[in-house]
């Protein structure tokens, strides 16, 4: 066990309220009727249909390709028919539709025939890769970032560390404690994987101090696997956000990740513990990510808990099998307490981002209207990147937003801290949200009024092309026409002169 | 004295031909204040503004010759953008030109279509598709919404829809309008 080589600015010290949902094991959520499948589940292109309305799929089937590079597969998680393919609304915070594909499952749930690797240290770090791509993959800590990139350091890097994050920081979520506890096994299978693609010198999992089973539980399948070298179990301090990558990196390391930088800069590539699970079941056992752990809790919970859940149940069902006391169409969060978002509607699908529902929140504070920002800097001293909220609020709030990059908003982790200590209750982190999405906005705006320019000028140009060609061809039209007109001239006055002369005879 | 004389003659000499070289050598091609102005305008190239287009509107303003919130499709934002960028007071926008609308684009009823090409000859930006007697289309992508292709067409088959959100191009609300009513606190 090796000992943690620095900390961050910041951050919280946050009660967990993590008992409540790991009292029981992870148990089964029981196959839904319909799965509502969005075709973007990760960050990078939606992936793009390979089945037809009617077609009958098997549990496992791709029914989606991967379309561009940063983009994944997306498979039927269980076996069915489809049966739309259409908009369909998605657990977004903006409340809108996407294209979904909608499978009416038969309740067999029959599996195609799954071709597991027999021994991944025999294939090249590229065709691992596609397999991940191929199974559908991505960061399950969240943010849903294509898995099989994370695992290409490409040719001008040397992997010094990976890096596995099971901080799990977030108040209420337990999906990663519950996998340590239960599945430690399989997630060394993926991070055995990982580190043969990545070509990784050590390996460290990462886990905080409050989650003393599921440490205990991987140093037994750690000391059961000799052939893992270089690998060693971190307990890091609890202390929020000690999850988001950049912050577990400066704990971890010592080492800051650069402003616009990757962790992979200074030598270190990071995934989730799900994530590496789901590595493992991909490679050892040929099955693509159809289902994850999604941890549902809260006070309106009956038996809260840690459910395994296909993609595309809807969380009604979910929530049903769980048993709360909330109300149809009630809203819920998705995701924690800090970063999570209100949703309401009972047809939103479990994504592969959705690590937690959560349905009530202890003590939670009335929503008042926010006071005059006071400049306490409080909210300074809690940000974990070192950022100075107060200014960014001014600036965002007066949509001047050169400002708001000049103090480097793109930094922000969007984790909470800063209206977490406000005094005034600013919703800081919702002004910082408004002012990425506006300043993303604006830039595709400009690349968009920078191709109509050039097609504006490109226009004008062939205009004036074909205006002079028209010039170019009346004009010989005209000499043409000219030239013509005096040979026929010449001719006649030739033939008069001729005449002439014919009649001057004859009269001589 | 004469020294004097001769050296000051000299120097200018010299220097008059340093500058006359820079002159040359580092000539700024066209103004570049124009082009700054261009960069801000929306290049939608509808002409509300009643120039040619934004470029044509872009010098009239580099010149002086006319204000800066003759520009519908960019608005508000634009209106500041360039008072900024010219150090002049924002004013509201010239009701004249038009308002601001949300941004639209450019359908055609393809069943209603004749094929006339009138709307093809209209697009500032080549965005339609087609040929004479056979159906024309617009490329979406390339669609600024100017509407300069509305008016033309004879059997009205041309709408101007409102561009629909997805999830990719959705934008935060602004938190100082709506209250925006986040997950409770533990």
């Amino acid at each position: 066990m090796s000992k943690p080589l620095g900390s961050f600015p910041g951050g919280l010290k946050l009660n967990g309220h993590k008992k409540r949902s790991t009292q029981s094991p992870i148990r089964k959520t029981p196959l839904a009727k319909t799965l509502i499948l969005p075709l973007q589940q990760h960050i990078g292109a939606a992936a793009v249909p390979i089945v037809e309305v009617g077609d009958k799929v098997l549990k496992g089937q791709r029914i989606a390709r991967a379309e561009g590079h940063v983009s994944v597969c997306l498979h039927a998680p269980s076996s069915g028919t489809i049966k739309a393919i259409d908009e369909q609304a998605i657990p977004h915070p903006s409340g809108l539709n996407a294209p979904c594909i909608t499978i009416e499952t038969d309740g067999e749930d029959q599996w195609l025939e799954r071709q597991p690797v027999k021994n991944f240290r025999d294939m090249s770090a590229h065709e691992i890769r596609q397999i991940i791509r191929d199974a559908g993959i991505v960061g399950l800590g969240g943010a849903g970032f294509p898995s099989f990139i994370k695992l290409n350091p490409g040719v001008h890097h040397d992997v010094e560390t990976l890096l596995l994050n099971g901080a799990e920081c977030e108040p209420y979520i337990t999906c990663d404690d519950m996998l340590l506890r239960e599945r430690a096994e399989g997630i060394l299978d993926g991070v055995e994987i990982m580190q043969h693609a990545l070509r990784a010198r050590n390996v460290i999992l990462a886990i905080e101090d409050n989650k003393p089973e599921g440490v205990s539980a991987m140093e037994l399948a750690l000391a059961a696997r000799p052939q893992l070298q270089n690998t060693s179990i971190m307990v890091i301090p609890t202390r929020y956000p000690t999850g988001g990558e950049k912050q577990l990196i400066q704990v971890v390391t010592g080492k800051q990740v650069p402003s616009n930088g990757l962790p992979i800069d200074i030598g270190i590539v990071s995934h989730n513990m799900g994530t590496a699970y789901a590595v493992g079941r991909a490679i050892n056992h040929g099955e693509p990510l159809i289902s994850r752990i999604v941890t549902v809790t809260g006070t309106d919970v009956t038996h809260a808990g840690n459910f395994e859940t296909l993609f595309g149940t809807p969380i009604s069902e979910l929530l049903a099998f769980a048993e709360t006391k909330r109300q149809p169409d009630e809203p819920f969060i998705l995701g924690g307490p800090m970063m999570g978002f209100n949703l309401s509607g009972d047809n939103l699908p479990v994504t592969k981002t959705a690590n937690c529902i959560l349905v009530g929140v202890d003590d939670a504070a009335p929503a008042s209207e926010p006071l005059p920002c006071i400049r306490c800097g409080d909210c300074a001293t809690a940000c974990p990147a070192s950022l100075l909220p107060q200014q960014l609020y001014w600036h965002s709030r007066a949509k001047d937003f050169d400002q708001t990059r000049d103090y480097n908003l793109f930094d922000c982790i969007e984790c909470g801290c800063c209206d977490y200590v406000c005094p005034s209750k600013i919703p800081l982190v919702s002004y910082f949200r408004f002012a990425k999405t506006e300043i993303m906005n604006q830039e595709r705006e400009h690349q968009k009024s920078d191709l109509a320019r050039e097609r504006f000028e490109t226009r004008l140009a062939r205009l004036e092309r074909e205006k002079q060609e028209k010039e170019e061809r009346q004009r010989q039209r005209k000499a043409a026409l000219a030239a013509s007109k005096a040979k026929k001239e010449k001719q006649e006055q030739a033939a008069a002169e001729a005449d002439t002369t014919a009649t001057e005879n004859k009269e001589n | 004295m004469l020294t004097a004389i001769i050296a000051i003659t000299l120097l200018a000499l010299v220097m008059g031909l340093i500058l006359g070289f820079a002159s040359i050598k580092f000539k700024v091609e066209g103004d570049p204040i124009v082009d700054q102005i261009d960069k801000i305008l929306p290049q939608t190239q509808c002409g509300q503004c009643s120039f040619a287009g934004c470029r044509p509107y872009a010098e009239a303003i580099a010149a002086g010759e006319v204000d800066i919130n003759r520009c519908p499709p960019g608005g508000e934002s634009t209106i500041q953008a360039l008072a900024d960028l010219l150090d002049v007071e924002p004013k509201p926008l010239d009701e004249e030109c038009g308002v601001e609308k949300p941004k639209t684009l450019a359908v055609i009823d393809e069943d209603r279509c004749i094929g006339c090409t009138l709307c093809i000859q209209a697009c500032p930006v080549d965005a339609i598709l087609g040929a004479a007697k056979h159906m024309h289309t617009v490329i979406a992508d390339e669609c600024t919404g100017c509407e300069l292709c509305v008016e033309p067409c004879p059997v009205d088959c041309i709408d101007m829809v409102e561009v629909a959100q997805n999830p990719n191009t959705w934008r935060w609300p602004d938190p100082s309008h709506v209250q925006l009513e986040r997950g409770g606190r533990s």
